[in-house]
């Protein structure tokens, strides 16, 4: 009793990288509580999904499998879940900061009558000390998150009530298949129980889903040229690179207006928001404008001849040179180094 | 011919996040709301522009802005009301100082049971805190059905919308009935500029507490004569609500640490476009995992 759950987010029966990755997580801290890792499997025609859980370290796999569960719906989603988690009485919750995740986590906190923590960028075990009860905690779940626009981190604890709720975002946290598979064991969740006929009250009427075309979104690396690349035929090195690395290819809007790329790819203000795990800004200069779309990428190397570039400002390394010439030369050491 | 609906817009003034001074935190944690400048929460116009929408295609209706904070607030009603809404509630009481997203909501849901309304209207989230909770907590503690990241009413029915809702990738329409919470995208129509004509009917309009601080005033004057001018304000005794779930009481999640990042300036290390940096540095990046 008292384990850790992970809520599986399935996009057309795929399981959510953001899953897999809170599984890896998941599995780190309950090693250190010395409890098991349960994920918790909401949707339609879902059998077998649990060979893929089991290998990211989920002890248990519980399932609700139903037509009423897909597409997804809040009220059922939440009723299901909510009437799991009374009966087991997890310690933590976890789930993706996805449209889903952001959906139905605050509407089970709200049922719960307990905390959540959203988007998430860490998550720890620890003790804490209330500052004016002096009341001493063993083993919370610490929730770490960037607040008020990026500019502090929190730390938030939730020592009174269970479980811990937190969401994190998409590619946040690294996502590793457990050193040896766990049992991942099948539990049907008692569902009917859970469900009122008023849970089915929302009906939807339409959907229309849009072709994956570029995604610069999710990417965990992103290669991202500015006006400095100079041409259209020099930002193909970027996109050398981010082959390479696996990444995508964002632009600031000074190279989308000068026709260096798609508009599909413009990071900032008028263009996305992203926050990748690495992200490598190739001659851009650092204008607010496309700061905002990318600074809270987690780590951040701005290439640009310029040595007062205001990106270096917010840049983990600064490289100074001729983006010609440096960026080869990744696309040389990274080969020779990743073997 | 639709009804009329009573539709209330959750709204909150929040700080200019891209203006932070170096008072914005407590030393308890909390916001220091004082310190910053404030303005209209710029989802929340999305989802007033939805509102005033809705309020078009179904004659009879009246749009209200029910916001919870400290007196200024009462100036994002102000600015509804310049763009087409009908008036406001500022709920405001110190008991009500440090909640968190399960205690905003408590509050906000006990005021809406007050208040009443067929549809309530919220932007998807707020960017002091961008948690996104607060719509669909009040919507559970309400008991109501919830519809999230809006874009649209597509068609007002008897005893249900149809609402269109933007998806990670694509659009859903769903039939929704009423009464119900709805939270606004970005992504939705933008809001309607200030109307000179309604700037002139409601720039007096005002909460008591500004009327109690200059009764003799010739606004003051004019609101107690015109009650359209009257902000209604509400405080923790005038909703019926369990004290205990207020505030910093009735909030379950407690900040242990603050770290602030501004004021912090990250020292970018220094590297030359040499081939042994560019080694190392990639080196770096294999063995941290951030490649690879």
């Amino acid at each position: 009793m008292n384990n850790i759950f992970v809520y599986i987010e399935l996009e057309e029966g795929v399981i959510a990288d953001v899953s897999l990755e809170l599984l890896t997580k998941g599995r780190e801290l309950a090693d250190k509580l010395g409890v098991k890792l349960e994920a918790v499997v909401i949707g339609h025609n879902v059998a077998g999904v649990e060979v893929e859980l089991a290998k990211y370290g989920a002890d248990t796999v519980w399932v609700a499998d139903d037509a009423i569960f897909a597409p997804f719906r809040t009220l059922p989603h939440t009723s299901t879940l909510c009437g799991l988690i009374r009966a087991e009485q997890p310690q933590i919750v976890l789930f993706g900061a996805t449209p889903v995740g952001r959906d139905f986590a605050p509407r089970v906190s709200s049922a719960l009558h307990s905390g959540l923590t959203a988007d998430c960028t860490q998550l720890e075990i620890g003790p804490h000390k209330d500052a004016k009860t002096s009341k001493e905690y063993e083993n919370l779940l610490y929730q770490i998150r960037p607040a008020f626009g990026g500019n502090i981190i929190a730390t938030i604890v939730n020592p009174d009530c269970r479980p811990q709720m937190a969401t994190v975002r998409e590619g946040v946290m690294r996502k590793q298949e457990a050193a040896t598979p766990a049992a991942g064991e099948v539990k049907a969740i008692a569902w009917r129980e859970y469900i009122s006929e008023a849970d089915l009250a929302v009906t939807i009427i339409d959907r229309q889903i849009e072709e994956r075309k570029i995604n610069i979104k999710g990417a965990g690396v992103i290669v991202a040229g500015g006006y400095g690349m100079g041409s259209k035929e020099n930002f193909k090195l970027c996109f050398d690179l981010a082959e390479v690395l696996g990444g995508q290819v964002g632009a600031s809007r000074a190279a989308v207006d000068a026709g260096f790329c798609e508009h599909e790819r413009q990071i900032g203000q008028t263009g996305v928001t992203v926050r990748p795990k690495l992200y490598i800004a190739c001659g851009i200069s650092g204008q607010i404008q496309h700061t905002a779309g990318m600074d809270e990428s987690a780590m951040i190397i701005a290439i640009n001849n310029d040595p007062e570039a205001p990106i270096n400002k917010i840049a983990d390394y600064a490289i100074t040179g001729d983006v010609n010439d440096i960026i080869p030369k990744m696309i040389k050491y990274y080969k020779q180094n990743s073997k | 011919m639709n009804k009329a609906l009573k539709i209330v817009v959750l709204a909150k003034q929040v700080p200019d996040t891209r203006n932070v001074g170096k008072d914005a935190m407590t030393p308890e944690g909390t916001v220091n709301r004082a310190a910053l400048p404030a303005i209209f929460n710029p989802e929340d116009l999305n989802a007033l522009e939805l509102a005033l929408r809705l309020k078009e295609e179904c004659a009879g209706s009246t749009v209200h802005i029910l916001t919870m904070g400290p007196f200024r607030a009462a100036d994002i009603i102000r600015d509804a009301m310049f763009r087409g809404a009908d008036g406001g509630y500022l709920l405001t009481d110190r008991k009500f100082a440090g909640s968190d997203t399960l205690a905003t909501s408590y509050a906000l849901s006990c005021a809406l049971r007050k208040i009443g309304a067929d549809v309530i209207i919220a932007g998807r989230q707020a960017i002091d805190g961008d948690t996104a909770q607060v719509g669909p907590q009040v919507a559970e503690k309400l008991g109501l059905p919830q519809v999230t990241y809006a874009e649209c009413v597509e068609q007002v029915k008897e005893s249900s919308l149809i609402i269109r809702r933007r998806l990670e990738r694509g659009v859903e329409s769903v039939e929704c009935p009423i009464p119900a919470v709805i939270t606004v995208n970005s992504s939705a129509p933008e809001v309607r500029p200030q109307n000179a004509r309604l700037v002139m009917k409601y720039k007096y309009a005002m909460i008591p507490t500004e009327i109690a601080a200059d009764p003799e005033s010739l606004a003051a004057k004019m609101v107690s004569e015109r009650d359209y001018l009257k902000i209604v304000e509400l405080t923790a005794a005038d909703i019926v609500c369990d004290e205990q779930q207020l505030g910093l009481t009735g909030s379950p999640t407690k900040v242990k640490k603050i770290e602030n990042v501004v004021f912090q300036a990250k020292e970018a290390k220094r590297l030359s476009a040499s081939d042994e940096d560019i080694n190392e540095l990639m080196v770096e990046l294999i063995a941290s995992h951030t490649l690879g």
